[in-house]
């Protein structure tokens, strides 16, 4: 759905992008991560044709972006950097107006796709007040709404959940669940490692204008092969599994073992009191802080 | 995409302000000479305006006369000015781009719906100052046409003519502040900056036009023939400052209109 190669942006003397080759294919729900400043919007905004890049190639949908933007972006809802909205008109005023400056919305089911996509944000009750009388969360439903009107088949979103509340953020999640399970692929750029982490399928990590990181969540969180345990009896078990113990900190110990029930029995024969006995298993916030870090490293 | 931007021109109530206070002007001037009977002295004042105490028919052309060296100039580069960095400050614009609407497209688009404002404000004072004309001041005269800025007799319909080609010099002049303030509003950020260049511009042109030493640059100034639509009235008509003057305006226009095509094309779009 989306694959670059080698793409850079230049600003003068600083790089913004440093030749990513990204990979988002059919049906993913792609997380792209990065803190803030390290590229995430600029990419963003060069695959949908906002910003040009300085070189590399963009494909969207199999097609050459920029140059095939007239027959790419009417398939493709987006969300970029926060909704934008004509203030002193109502919500639907404003998706009649986006909808009818451009190809892809015909003008007889205009009223009809409003009100669904209205709905599927949760925004079919609103009235006619301005958008300048909005809430900030329903402005981010608003532009939500906006990106889902001509049911595209691919959801570029920039931070969809942002001043949302958490009930907020759940129906959104649910509904961009929904949506990727009917067949659309979602590319989901953020900086919260939590929503990404519940939501995604594939993760990609932006570190200073470097992808220091872009694979399958599952893969990524796969089980390690060490067995976290804590126990008051630190010495018992260190005798116990001698050369096997791989870390410690303070009563919790990191041991690799390739069967964690004969573990178990061997720490029970023993006798040793075990508070805790579970596989260690990754969070996304750890791989993304070690993958920046080794990028780091490398500079 | 020129429907979507005339409806979010009708749509918004500050074109509908700016019209009535641009209307409020004239207005105020058709009410002050009823009450006073004090027109300026022949050959004095805005044009026309002397002779609209004996024919109130004559208002609407002496209305114009006032609206369009001031008024007109200053709505045309806030509105102008606003076409690009508006959208661009409010964030609509990348979600126009991407919606998508061409670059070009949506240049043109602006510039047709900025021309439409000036018709649309030019019609409405027009409108006002014929029913302000015709019932508060003189109506003698009605039918036997005006008198010409030389003197001479004008029948009612060779005035119709001339007056719809002074409307058409003046649309041209407009469309050449629009081109600059396009123009720049596709370079800079904020509406604001965008409007107060295009009037910096038509201030310093005005200035200079003044001035003695400035002489050799007079012939190039935008505001230099906009006022000789004056000229359309005179009998037999003086064409030559007319015709330099839409010589100059097309330049002008060609000019600022390629460049804010030419910047705006290419722009990376980071607001």
């Amino acid at each position: 759905m989306i694959r670059t190669e080698g793409l850079t942006k230049q600003y003068g003397r600083i790089t913004a992008v440093d030749g990513i080759d990204l990979e988002v294919r059919e049906g993913d729900v792609y997380g792209f991560l990065g803190a803030n400043g390290s590229g995430k919007t600029t990419t963003v905004r060069m695959l949908l044709g906002l910003v040009l890049a300085t070189s590399g190639s963009i494909e969207v949908l199999g097609r050459p972006m920029p140059a095939s933007g007239r027959d790419v972006l009417p398939q493709i809802g987006s969300m970029v950097e926060g909704p934008a909205a004509y203030p002193q008109l109502s919500g639907r005023t404003n998706l009649a107006l986006v909808d009818a400056s451009g190809p892809g919305g015909g003008r007889r089911t205009r009223a009809g796709r409003i009100e669904d996509a209205l709905a599927r944000v949760g925004l079919d009750g609103v009235d006619k007040r301005p958008v300048r009388a909005y809430s900030l969360g329903m402005r981010q439903r608003l532009g939500l709404a906006a990106a889902l009107l001509r049911t595209p088949r691919l959801l570029v979103l920039d931070e969809p959940t942002n001043g949302l509340d958490p009930q907020g953020i759940r129906e959104i999640r649910r509904l961009l669940l929904d949506l990727n399970a009917a067949g659309t692929t979602v590319f989901l750029s953020s900086h919260l490692l939590a929503e990404i982490e519940q939501m995604c399928t594939r993760v990609g990590v932006l570190d200073r204008g470097r992808l220091v990181l872009q694979d399958e969540l599952a893969h990524l969180q796969r089980p390690t092969g060490r067995m976290v345990v804590r126990t008051p009896d630190v010495a018992g078990v260190l005798g116990l599994f001698d050369g096997q113990v791989e870390g410690q900190d303070g009563d919790r110990l990191w041991i690799r073992v390739d069967d964690p029930a004969t573990l178990n029995a061997r720490l029970v024969g023993a006798g040793i009191r075990v508070a805790e006995l579970a596989p260690e298993k990754r969070t996304l916030e750890e791989i993304v802080l070690e993958a920046a870090e080794t990028s780091g490293d490398r500079r | 995409m020129i429907a979507v931007e005339l409806r979010k021109l009708v749509l918004s109530r500050r074109t509908w302000v700016t019209i009535l206070l641009i209307d409020a002007l004239p207005t105020l001037v058709g009410i002050l000479l009823a009450v006073t009977d004090l027109g300026p002295r022949p050959g004095t004042g805005p044009a026309f305006l002397s002779a609209v105490l004996t024919d109130g028919t004559l208002f609407p052309l002496a209305a114009l006369a006032i609206v369009l060296p001031l008024f007109l100039p200053i709505a045309v580069a806030v509105t102008a000015g606003d076409a690009i960095a508006g959208e661009a400050q409010q964030g609509t614009l990348r979600y126009l781009l991407i919606r998508p609407v061409g670059r070009t497209r949506l240049l043109v688009a602006k510039l047709v719906s900025v021309m439409v404002f000036v018709v649309l404000t030019v019609l409405v004072v027009a409108a006002t100052a014929y029913v302000v004309g015709v019932l508060l001041l003189g109506s003698e005269d009605a039918t036997t046409g005006a008198t010409s800025v030389s003197g001479s007799s004008l029948s009612t319909q060779e005035l119709a003519g001339r007056t719809m080609l002074a409307l058409a010099y003046a649309m041209l002049c407009m469309l050449g502040v629009a081109a600059i303030a396009l123009f720049l509003s596709t370079v800079v950020t904020t509406p604001l900056a965008a409007a107060l260049g295009t009037m910096g511009v038509l201030v310093t042109s005005t200035v200079l036009l003044t001035l003695d030493a400035a002489d050799v640059l007079q012939p190039y100034l935008p505001t230099r023939y906009w006022l000789s639509f004056v000229d359309l009235f005179r009998d037999p008509i003086l064409w030559r400052d007319v015709e330099r003057g839409v010589l100059l305006q097309g330049v002008y226009v060609v000019v600022f209109l390629g460049a804010a095509w030419a910047n705006f094309a290419t722009k990376d779009i980071t607001d």
